[in-house]
């Protein structure tokens, strides 16, 4: 007679249990094995200029974002203004990784878009994009001076994520050393 | 500067919530009255040191500070003054700094209003909402810091949502958030009962007005927000049935719940125990609306930035104090049984079989708005579950709600006659009946739901004149004037009447427009004209009409009723730019007995536009529902009974808790 | 009435009123449950026939055509991977523009061609429907599965 009491408490912990689950499915927390892992170094030819290359180790003792992009990608147009602007104040270097795209389609949409990119590196099968576990255009990641992934992040970079996690990591790397 | 004030006046606020959650408890656990004491003041300065929090953001948002990160995301220097002050809430961070200034401010009302409550009780229940508030202030403070500096400065600000520049979201989630929170109010009340272990009509009785000034809120909120959403969304819809509007909904159909089940116990101490459940429940869908709304578990229209962060700690938030309360419940409630016994004929056995189908629809909705969440974490598929179920479970489950509710106030208490029941309200079923068919067939739609919802209707507002005849006939000392004896009823019975009545409009109102509404999207150009419903559309071109923050291209349309000209309505289509968000502007026409609705959308190659035009019979009348519910529900909460606590601190009526 | 038997009837009505809800719910869910599939697996022919569903994806570039009548739109929505034809009779959404996220409701028809009663965009510029979203990262997880 007694246990009858406890089933609104049993139903809400079921519930609870349910919601709890809902909160760690959300696609925006999905931690990278890389972070904290030297990455993974690479040499590919430039966008603008096909016969030079660039390379990762081009970047060592400077703190950068690595940023993976294409022109067919929906989401990359919505963090574009953000990195236009980034570019413009030099906050940070951005490299840009154009990936699995075509030339033409790649420059054009810079053309439309801007081109907040200090140097583009293309990948155009996605092996570099394979070797830094890239499963969907755009991702971020922050790499510090000695060439360590500090922070990946996944989808299209909002404001309020790059002045509240970002820059913070940006700035204290940059003092350090 | 400014900003760190604000900032400091919250830490403040946590520190005065913490102590306003321990002293008062621990003082009426030992009952030493120089402890309880301690909860009045620091409730009241903690709702100065919130609202100066408050003012400094708002502060911020009005000179346009944008070092302080939430005004320059959610800001502009040339947004309307207004817009920038209604700005501060249309965000996570200051939406919850507006939740935990309604709790503040609930809790000093309480310590005003109530205050010939027991001291004892009156520390409990500050206790308990002090233990809420400090879990808010610190899930702001922690969490979602209002007050964070953005250095270097942004240059200009971004603006607000141009979906909330809107007058009705001005009032709409104020509203709704005292609705919300004010629940808290009687789920503090039923904590402090079942810690003292007095579970009584007593209880009931200060429970009451508490609950349907919550009540009231909650559907003014509501109320306000479906018709925002009907005129700024842009295509004449009242209701969506999303996941936040159903959060919403939810605290509100349990909330109607609890004032119905209150007053059983009240007057015949029946039901603690439920009533009980029904005032934690009530408040668990407020918080776990918060939930929804806020860890972006389900997202949606009013999803703001989402954070799985802030999800987790009000996860946690949401499992302490309703785990706590409903292991406080299991453990106290099986010494609350008894209570007056009553006939399977009695006004009880209404109210109860009125409670179950409430839960049972707040149920039906939970499931309805938690099932995608449901299958996606089970991996069997992504689904989204639209307002076709929801109407399919809603509406044959309140249908039996509406007959009881018609058929409780004249049953009386604890036992009554079927019979005279049935000679009673019999003739005004069937005329009802007669009266849905009828009008069916008058205004041409002749289908089962316009029947049943006309019908319905009718024999509400049959049965509240029936009522009120009734309640003046039978009033003692008969031999005054009608007026005399009108003005001798109480306020609350008032309200009840009212509020009944209330839903009869209402339900005119839904039935109606989903019967008969009409729509039409046309290609317009200059000097054409269109029909709809017997009203006549002319279109007169476009013009620049640009606002202070948007660019807009505004149509004007002629409407015609035969030769009568009748409105010019001017819809827009707006650039807002600092966005570049556009947004379909609608213009109406409302009147008592229809709304025409036009708007505005694309524009064609050949300079022709494309219109959309509605016409929407009787759809004021949802409103006007709600606003019938909601005056029943101040008066009822305004009646003179409530306010003689002293003198009645044990009435009659009291069954003692073991 | 005895107690007893007033208890029993009590029970028997919340029981009888109990299930004729659950039934209510079974059924509805069964009817206006409303599925969701990727435009790869409309491709595949996972989808329904004959059954409302949604589909996610962003609007193609430059496949936006009104028809003459000017009031029906038809446009293909695409996960990146494979397109899907649309046809819509009404007002789009505001934020319904090409290469951004979208998401419709409707059915497909004998031909192979949605014909969609809803069409749901993003409300905002931040906020990209998850539906959409979810469809693209599908497609690209598939991409790239076959590559490895």
């Amino acid at each position: 007679m007694k246990a009858k009491f406890l089933v609104p408490l049993v139903i809400f912990l079921a519930l609870a249990g349910f919601l709890a689950y809902g909160l760690k499915l959300n696609p925006r927390e999905v931690p990278s094995p890389l972070v904290g892992k030297p990455a993974p170094a690479f040499s590919v030819a430039q966008l603008q200029a096909p016969e030079a290359s660039f390379s990762s180790a081009d970047m060592r003792g400077q703190v950068w974002l690595l940023n993976v992009w294409a022109s067919w990608c929906v989401s990359c147009r919505q963090e574009h203004p953000l990195l236009v602007e980034l570019g413009r104040r030099g906050v940070v270097p951005v490299v840009g990784l154009n990936y699995k795209d075509g030339r033409a389609d790649a420059l054009d949409y810079l053309v439309r878009h801007g081109n907040p990119y200090t140097t583009i590196a293309v990948d155009p099968e996605g092996k570099v994009g394979f070797d830094y576990g890239v499963y969907g255009t755009p991702e971020t990641f922050l790499i510090d001076r000695e060439g360590v992934i500090r922070y990946k992040h996944i989808g299209p970079l909002t404001r309020e994520h790059f002045e509240r996690v970002l820059m913070p990591m940006i700035t204290e790397l940059s003092r350090a050393g | 500067m400014i900003a760190e004030l604000g900032h400091f006046a919250l830490i403040l606020a946590l520190v005065l919530a913490c102590v306003q959650a321990v002293v008062p408890l621990v003082g009426a656990q030992q009952n030493r009255y120089a402890l309880m004491a301690v909860g009045r003041p620091a409730a009241q300065a903690q709702l100065f040191f919130l609202l100066f929090a408050y003012g400094c953001l708002t502060w911020a948002f009005v000179t346009s500070d944008f070092t302080v990160r939430l005004a320059a995301v959610n800001s502009h220097t040339a947004t309307p003054l207004i817009y920038k002050i209604t700005g501060v809430w249309g965000n996570h961070e200051g939406s919850l700094l507006l939740w935990a200034a309604s709790l503040s401010l609930w809790t000093v009302a309480v310590t005003i209003f109530s205050r010939d409550l027991p001291e004892a009780f009156m520390a409990r229940v500050l206790g308990v909402l002090g233990a809420i508030s400090a879990g808010f202030v610190s899930f702001t403070l922690f969490t979602s810091n209002p007050f964070t500096r953005l250095l270097p400065a942004a240059a200009e600000g971004r603006d607000l949502n141009p979906l909330l520049q809107d007058p009705g979201m001005i009032i709409h989630p104020p509203l709704l958030y005292m609705g919300y929170v004010g629940f808290s109010v009687a789920f503090a009340f039923a904590i402090a009962a079942l810690l003292s272990g007095r579970l009584d009509a007593a209880w009931a009785r200060w429970s009451r007005p508490w609950t349907t000034a919550a009540w009231v809120f909650l559907t003014a909120g509501i109320a306000v927000g479906s018709g925002w959403a009907y005129y700024e969304l842009g295509w004449g819809g009242w209701w969506f049935w999303d996941p936040v509007e159903n959060a919403s909904f939810m605290p509100w159909l349990l909330g109607t719940a609890l004032i119905h089940s209150l007053a059983v116990t009240e007057k015949r101490g029946a039901f603690r125990n439920w009533t009980v459940l029904l005032a934690i429940s009530a408040f668990s869908m407020s918080l776990l609306g918060t939930f929804l709304v806020r860890s972006g578990v389900i997202t949606s229209v009013h999803a703001f930035a989402t954070d799985p962060a802030r999800g987790l700690y009000i996860l946690v938030l949401l499992v302490l104090v309703i785990g706590i309360s409903l292991t406080l419940f299991a453990w106290r409630a099986p010494r609350l049984t008894g209570g007056g016994s009553f006939a399977l004929m009695s006004r009880e056995s209404t109210l109860l079989g009125n409670n179950v189908l409430f839960a049972v629809v707040t149920g039906a909705v939970l499931l309805g708005t938690l099932y995608p969440l449901f299958l996606d974490a089970l991996n069997m598929g992504k689904i989204s579950v639209g307002p076709p179920y929801f109407e399919a479970v809603f509406v044959p489950l309140m249908v039996p709600v509406v007959v009881l509710m018609v058929i409780g106030p004249f049953v009386r208490w604890k036992n009554d006659d079927s019979a005279r029941i049935v000679r009673r309200l019999a003739p005004g079923a069937i005329v009802s009946v007669l009266l849905g068919v009828g009008l069916a067939v008058v205004v041409g739609n002749f289908t089962w739901r316009t029947v049943l919802g006309l019908a319905l209707a009718a024999w509400v507002l049959i049965g509240s004149v029936q009522l009120l005849r009734a309640r003046v006939a039978e009033r003692p000392g008969a031999a005054a004037g009608a007026g005399v004896r009108l003005r001798g009823i109480p306020a609350a019975w008032w309200g009840m009447w009212l509020a009944h009545l209330g839903v009869g409009v209402f339900i005119i109102g839904v039935t109606m427009v989903g019967s008969l509404e009409s729509e039409l999207d046309v290609r317009m150009k200059d000097g054409q004209t269109a029909r709809l419903a017997g009203y006549t559309f002319t279109f007169r071109g476009v013009v620049d009409a640009p606002g202070p923050n948007y660019l807009a291209a505004r149509a004007t349309i002629e409407v015609a009723r035969g030769e009568r000209q009748i409105a010019t309505l001017t819809p827009e289509k707006r650039l807002y730019l600092a966005q570049q968000m556009p947004m379909t502007e609608a213009s109406l026409d409302i009147g008592p007995f229809r709304d025409v609705y036009v708007s505005l959308g694309d524009e064609l190659e050949d300079g022709s536009w494309i219109v959309s035009l509605y016409h929407k019979p009787f759809i004021s009348w949802i409103w006007l529902g709600c606003t019938l519910m909601g005056v029943g529900g101040i008066c009822a909460a305004a009646d003179r009974r409530y306010r003689r606590l002293a003198e009645r601190r044990v009435p009659a009526a009291a069954t003692q808790s073991a | 009435m005895k107690a007893r038997n007033k208890r029993l009837l009590l029970v028997g009505g919340g029981v009888a009123l109990l299930v004729a809800a659950v039934a209510l719910v079974l059924t509805a869910f069964q009817q206006n449950l409303v599925f969701f599939h990727t435009p790869s697996e409309v491709y595949e022919g996972k989808a329904p026939t004959g059954r409302a569903f949604r589909i996610g994806g962003m609007v193609e570039e430059g496949s936006i055509r009104r028809e003459a009548d000017g009031l029906t739109v038809s446009f293909a929505i695409t996960d990146t991977a494979k397109v899907i034809p649309v046809t819509y009779r009404g007002t789009l959404p505001d934020l319904f523009q090409e290469g951004k996220g979208a998401v419709v409701q409707g059915m497909l028809d004998a031909g192979g061609h949605f014909r969609a009663t809803e069409v749901l965009a993003k409300h905002d510029e931040n906020y990209m429907p998850v539906e959409a979203q979810y469809a693209i990262d599908q497609a690209h997880k598939a991409a790239q599965t076959v590559q490895q």
